[in-house]
């Protein structure tokens, strides 16, 4: 209950905080809404030597368009990912999403970067990225770099960022006007982690799948690309044979643990119920 | 374990006090401020007893540390009625619904309730238990407090409260 | 000018607010701000706080304990392990089932997250950097945690400080690992009815541990003078007397000087009955240190070491005939009590009331045998809204009488039906040795089936299984019924104490000069609204309006000895105190009005709130008239004053019943259940605020829906604790938690001075099997018989997965 002792900076600008980490030993750790850290930290899973808070880099902040590109600040929270109008018209997967992690009072603090940052394989914002083909932007002593979501992740809290770098944005294409959205998440209650979840976004052309993207969500030690069960539907018209493929598909690259939320069997189904699922929600949605 | 002096504002008022950069800020505001309305129920950020309202976001003070709500401006359970004593319509509300038994969850539920109609003036039943979802209760099943806030919200609004039919 | 009519006896009754309103409850007053006078709140001058080392194993020798470096910390006052509670005979304390528990481990460890060490420090923080600083150097031994292998021969023996005993707290122990055997009813003559049994069922239904993690964990501060030998105690205490008690008997402490104050408590559904190694390490620690020591559990440590509820195996077998009529019932159960047998049962009762495993139904015999054992896991029992171990028999015999149901090819209402003790057979005797004091069960499953179109429901689900069966749908529908009888109102002194004391309950009364009242009881509400309702009481019987009226619980020096609130009893118990109470005060009033209107008594009769001469009613005194008088001018030979105390001996347990029906339907690809309405119709007898029975009997259903849909403390064949934190174990937050409907009829209790029966636990007792057999019944035409909790979405699905519905 009672988190172990760190010393805490406040830089007011992102190179200041850059300068900071850099001059920290290797135990320090950056603090964006805190609601994946804090509670590990209570835990005493961890145990920072320093807390270098991005709260006060407001540059970090919002949510706008670059071109053919939608970019949102890592300090953006859940609940203004949900409230932004931009997304809501232009990326509509985000706001289902969003809404769908933790609770209102999480939602209030809880980042997209901090989300998207550690590599918790629980987190269910990797998997959007990875669907959307997001590229996460890295600022480090030497400078920016982007990173596709796709590569980011290398195994379970961790990730190809570097030591001393901070994810300042998460940019991605924004999808073409009338295409199918839909993550579908089961999980036992508001608030829980996905049992399984599935990230789907697709367009359709004369009533088939013209492009298809999928993301899975907690069915193994990071989200998944599941570049297959995409493929298992694209020229379709979604019907009961292409669903089955693309959850067969789905379920073949899945390797989750077994916890609380079922047997690690149960688990590998549920991705390719969920990913079936999304599918025929985005599929719905999508306009020919 | 260096000591730093974290100041805010709690119901209006300034307060400071010197704490550790891990002092969480449910502590900062129960022990060194002394308001024990909001409550501890849990250590893993689920319970939400611990509800306040800094800076006009409903926050679980469990997982927060005070020196990161410096200069913020807090919101308790303590800072709902009016400066004259006269009740908040949802404390009014709680009492009236049979909202509450033990009380404990109460403090962090009255003041969630109090974002989520600011969000959302006229809320659904749906919209409702969503919008607690990050307040458990082990007493009352919430039903009543569903009709506590739907209580508010129409004396809120100015509209009569019609009971949903059973 | 008119003078204006005096107020009518309804509106005079209704300035009362007295037994049958729904008052607006007093506590919600300080609630509502923030106000509450919770353990944790308190702060009393140069106060310690202390933390525990718990083990990281479920059984192991402890070879070392290193507390240097814990000690080191600046601001550790103290270090405890059982070396130094050895000094004062307090490294053990006796439970309330009549074994002996370790406060802090000695020699060795039985459980996960047992105490080691109790580091006292001058704040919490420090105390718990300091409590991981403590060392402990282990010795693993075999871990015992499937209940069916603690008696195998070749079984690891984990009481070694027993093992040579023969004996119990409750007789013979037939293996180092068993506790008690219990047994009840006629062995033979229930043999006999299975022998000749037309149709007879037999399945293993087991109620899985679960605890009743109540909002506030468990808590104290323990306040001990050393120039006045005082101890105070403030904690979460359901029953601060029996605290007061047992701290006398154990620390050896003058009982007088012993001060127990139960405060706001935060739930309790009795997680907070028992005493822990918490409360007494803090009085150790604050005897020694000569400072007030606060100690607080945090919610890991509260799942998974004070309590938890269930945990029971029960063979269930019923004898019928193939038309319906049950003949006999025998059920064995296996009692899993973890490392020490702390379960707060009366102590005659190791078992708690399992014998009110018959129910609601007219079995003829029946035959109930219990044996209890030791594992390695956490120590207590009886908790959460059970009525001692009610909840796991009616989860037993409800099931049970479905299976039977189903094998008879009969409605399980119509089963039911069949085979309810009918009204006019009360008070009727069960064959496991209750007199159940009232019930009219047809009344209320007649009413339950109107309110929920029962038989349409059927036939809706017949018509959802043809559509299934040709593949049009993928969801089952599911209709659950449940019809219980529980027993409450613990109890008769003949047979019901806790260590000894009868389980009587207590009110004194005192009416001021002014008309106004105090009135004191012996139990403590935890949420159920005693200060609202106990008025309420007072306030019909003596015609005192409620408002006037104020009601003290907790303090153990002013509060006449009560055995406290759990198990549903303060209605049935402290209830009839506080009227017999009342009309002690009443009959004294009586007499004074008789003497202030020059009258006789028999002259009197009483009218909402005064009393009045009969054939002249406009001669009257109102009891604040009274009042006044017994201050200043009472009869000649009568002492002044207004107030009585009574303690009531209960001439029986009351038996509150109810019908609940839920509708379900599951999602088997997903096991994701939806439950489309819950209706429950509950028999309490006479009520005394209807808007807080609603209130109980949601919060009761929420709890066994939780139970029933998910809740689990499990382990690991290693011992290690699953689930204990709340990012696992299942809290339903407002989004899953069904709408309830509820109901009632009222069957009053005719040994209880104002009739009523209790509530508080009847929606627990009666959801979990409600729940479960919905779930059961979506299967059955499937050929499903049972399926057990927690239903979980993944247990669902697998329970699809093994009748092949997903191929």
């Amino acid at each position: 209950m009672i988190p172990g002792s760190f010393d805490y900076h406040r830089p007011t600008n992102l190179s200041d905080a850059i300068a900071l980490l850099a001059s920290l030993d290797a135990e320090a750790r950056v603090i964006a809404g805190g609601h994946s850290l804090i509670p590990m930290m209570k835990l005493r899973l961890a145990m920072p030597s320093h807390l270098v808070d991005l709260a006060a880099l407001d540059e970090l902040r919002g949510v706008s368009a670059d071109g053919a590109e939608i970019v949102i600040g890592a300090m953006t929270t859940q609940h203004e990912v949900i409230a932004s109008e931009l997304l809501a018209a232009r990326a509509p997967i985000l706001r289902e999403a969003a809404e769908l992690i933790a609770d209102p009072q999480v939602r209030y603090m809880g980042t997209i970067g901090g989300n998207v940052a550690n590599g918790d394989p629980g987190n269910d914002m990797p998997a959007l990225m990875m669907c959307l083909g997001a590229s996460y932007v890295l600022r480090g002593r030497t400078g920016e770099r982007r990173v596709a979501a796709r590569d980011y992740y290398q195994g379970a809290y961790s990730t190809s960022a570097a030591q001393g770098e901070i994810l300042t944005a998460v940019r991605f294409p924004a999808p073409p006007s009338g295409h199918g959205y839909a993550y579908a998440k089961l999980k036992r209650k508001v608030g829980d982690y996905a049992t399984a979840a599935a990230a789907v976004v697709l367009t359709l052309s004369n009533g088939q799948v013209a492009t298809c993207s999928i993301g899975l969500t907690n069915v193994a030690d990071t989200a998944l690309f599941a570049a297959e069960a995409a493929r298992a539907v694209v020229g379709s018209r979604l019907d009961k044979a292409a669903l089955a493929r693309a959850s067969a598909a789905a379920e073949a690259i899945a390797s989750p643990a077994a916890d609380g939320r079922g047997s690690a069997e149960y688990r590998k189904k549920m991705a390719g119920v969920m990913t079936a699922r999304a599918l025929s929600s985005a599929f719905a949605r999508a306009k020919s | 374990m260096s000591k730093l002096t974290v100041s805010m504002k709690v119901n209006g008022k300034a307060v400071s006090a010197e704490v550790e950069p891990r002092t969480l800020l449910i502590h900062y505001i129960r022990e060194n401020i002394g308001l024990t309305g909001p409550h501890i129920g849990c250590d893993t950020s689920h319970c939400g007893a611990c509800t306040v309202d800094v800076d006009g976001k409903s926050v679980k003070a469990c997982t927060m540390f005070a020196v990161q709500a410096a200069g913020a401006e807090v919101l308790t359970i303590e800072g709902m009625a009016g400066a004259d004593g006269k009740l908040h319509v949802l404390q009014e509300a709680f009492r009236e619904m049979h909202g509450l038994q033990c009380g404990y969850c109460t403090p962090g539920m009255i003041v969630r309730a109090h974002r989520l109609l600011q969000e959302n003036a006229n809320p659904t039943e749906a919209e409702i238990r969503l919008g607690i979802s990050g307040n458990l209760c082990r007493c009352t099943g919430y039903q009543n407090v569903v009709k506590a806030i739907q209580y508010a919200a129409a004396r809120i609004n100015g509209v009569e409260y019609k009971e949903a039919a059973e | 000018m008119n003078a204006p009519t005096p107020p009518s006896a309804v509106e005079r009754a209704e300035k009362l607010q007295g037994m049958g309103c729904k008052r607006k409850r007093v506590e919600d007053v300080r609630f509502t701000q923030g106000r509450g006078n919770y353990v944790d709140d308190l702060k009393l001058p140069g106060m310690l706080h202390g933390d525990f080392h718990r083990s990281s194993r479920a059984h192991a020798r402890i070879k070392t304990i290193d507390t240097s470096k814990a000690k080191a910390v600046p601001g550790v006052i103290a270090v405890l392990t059982a070396e130094e509670l050895k000094g004062v005979n307090l490294a053990w304390m006796p439970t309330l089932a009549g074994d002996v528990q370790m406060v802090l481990a000695d020699g060795k460890v039985l459980f996960q997250n047992q105490e080691i060490a109790f580091v006292v420090a001058t704040d919490r923080y420090i105390a718990a950097d300091a409590a991981d600083l403590v060392e402990v150097e282990y010795e693993e031994l075999p871990v015992v945690v499937d209940p069916f292998k603690a008696m195998d021969p070749d079984a690891p023996i984990l009481r070694e400080d027993i093992k040579d005993k023969k004996e119990g707290a409750h007789g013979p122990r037939s293996h180092p690992n068993h506790i008690f055997n219990w047994q009840i009813g006629d062995r033979d003559l229930t043999n006999a009815a299975f022998v000749k049994a037309e149709v007879a069922t037999k399945d293993l239904l087991s109620y899985q541990r679960v605890h009743p993690c109540p909002l506030e964990t468990c808590q104290c501060v323990v306040s001990f003078n050393k120039i006045t030998g005082e101890i105070t105690i403030h904690g979460t205490f359901q029953a601060p007397h029996v605290i007061r008690t047992v701290v006398a008997l154990i620390a050896g402490l003058p009982e007088q000087k012993i001060h127990v104050i139960s405060p706001d408590i935060g739930g309790g559904f009795g997680n907070k009955v028992g005493a822990y190694p918490g409360y007494i390490c803090a009085a150790v620690a604050s005897i020694v240190t000569g400072l007030p020591v606060k100690w607080v559990e945090d919610r890991i440590e509260n799942l998974s070491t004070t309590s938890f509820a269930r945990d029971y195996h029960m063979t269930t077998e019923i004898a019928a005939t193939r038309d319906g009529r049950v003949t006999g019932l025998r059920v064995h159960i296996l009692a899993d009590h973890g490392a020490f047998d702390a379960c707060a049962d009366p102590s005659k009762w190791p078992a708690g009331f399992s014998n009110i495993v018959t129910g609601s139904y007219d079995f003829p015999v029946a035959h109930l045998s219990v044996d209890g054992v030791y594992t390695n896991k956490a120590p207590g029992g009886v908790a959460y809204r059970c009525s001692f171990r009610v909840t796991e028999v009616a989860y037993a015999i409800e099931r049970a009488m479905d299976i039977m149901a189903q094998k008879l090819g009969m409605d399980p209402v119509d089963f039911r039906l069949k085979n309810f003790i009918k009204r006019e057979q009360f008070p009727y005797q069960s064959a496991l040795g209750w007199e159940y004091d009232s019930g009219d069960y047809h009344t209320a499953m007649q009413k339950a089936l109107e309110a929920t179109g029962y038989r349409q429901l059927r036939e809706e689900q017949k018509a959802r299984q043809e559509a299934f069966k040709r593949g049009e749908t993928r969801e089952l529908m599911g209709v659950g019924v449940s019809f219980f009888t529980e027993i409450v109102g613990a109890g008769p002194s003949k047979n019901c104490d806790i260590l000894g004391i009868a389980m009587f309950d207590s009110a004194e009364i005192r009416i001021h000069p002014t008309g106004k009242a105090l009135g004191r009881m012996g139990s403590k509400s935890q949420g159920q609204g005693h200060e609202t309702t106990w008025a309420q009481i007072i306030a019909t019987e003596i015609g005192i309006p409620a408002d006037d009226i104020a009601i003290e619980e907790g303090n153990t020096d002013t509060a006449p000895y009560g055995l406290g609130t759990y198990g549903s009893r303060s209605t049935p118990v402290t209830g009839a105190a506080i009227a017999m109470a009342s009309r002690k005060i009443k009959a004294k009033a009586q007499m004074i009005a008789a003497y202030m209107l020059e009258v006789h008594e028999g002259d009197l009769e009483w009218d909402v709130d005064r009393f009045r001469v009969k054939g002249n009613p406009e001669q009257f005194k109102t009891m604040s008239q009274i009042a006044w008088a017994a201050y200043n001018k009472v009869p000649p030979g009568m002492e002044p004053g207004l107030e009585a105390v009574s303690y009531y001996d209960p001439p029986n347990m009351t038996f509150p019943f109810g019908a609940y029906i839920c509708v379900m339907d599951i999602d088997i690809d997903t096991g994701v259940h939806k439950v489309r309405r819950f209706y429950a119709l509950d028999d309490c007898g006479t009520r005394i605020n209807p808007m807080i029975i609603e209130g109980q009997v949601h919060g009761g259903l929420t709890e066994g829906y939780a139970i029933a849909m998910g809740q689990e403390i499990a382990y690991d064949a290693d011992g290690n604790v699953k689930g204990a934190s709340l990012l696992d174990y299942f809290l339903p937050t407002a989004v899953e938690t069904p709408h309830w409907e509820t109901d009632y009829t009222v069957t009053p209790s005719p040994h209880h001075p104002i009739g009523a029966k209790g509530v508080g636990e009847s929606p627990n007792v009666g959801s979990v099997p409600c729940f479960a057999n919905a779930v059961n019944d979506a299967f059955k035409f499937l050929g499903s018989t049972h399926i057990a909790m927690p239903h979980d979405n993944y247990r669902v699905w697998q329970a699809a997965e093994n009748l092949g519905l997903h191929r």
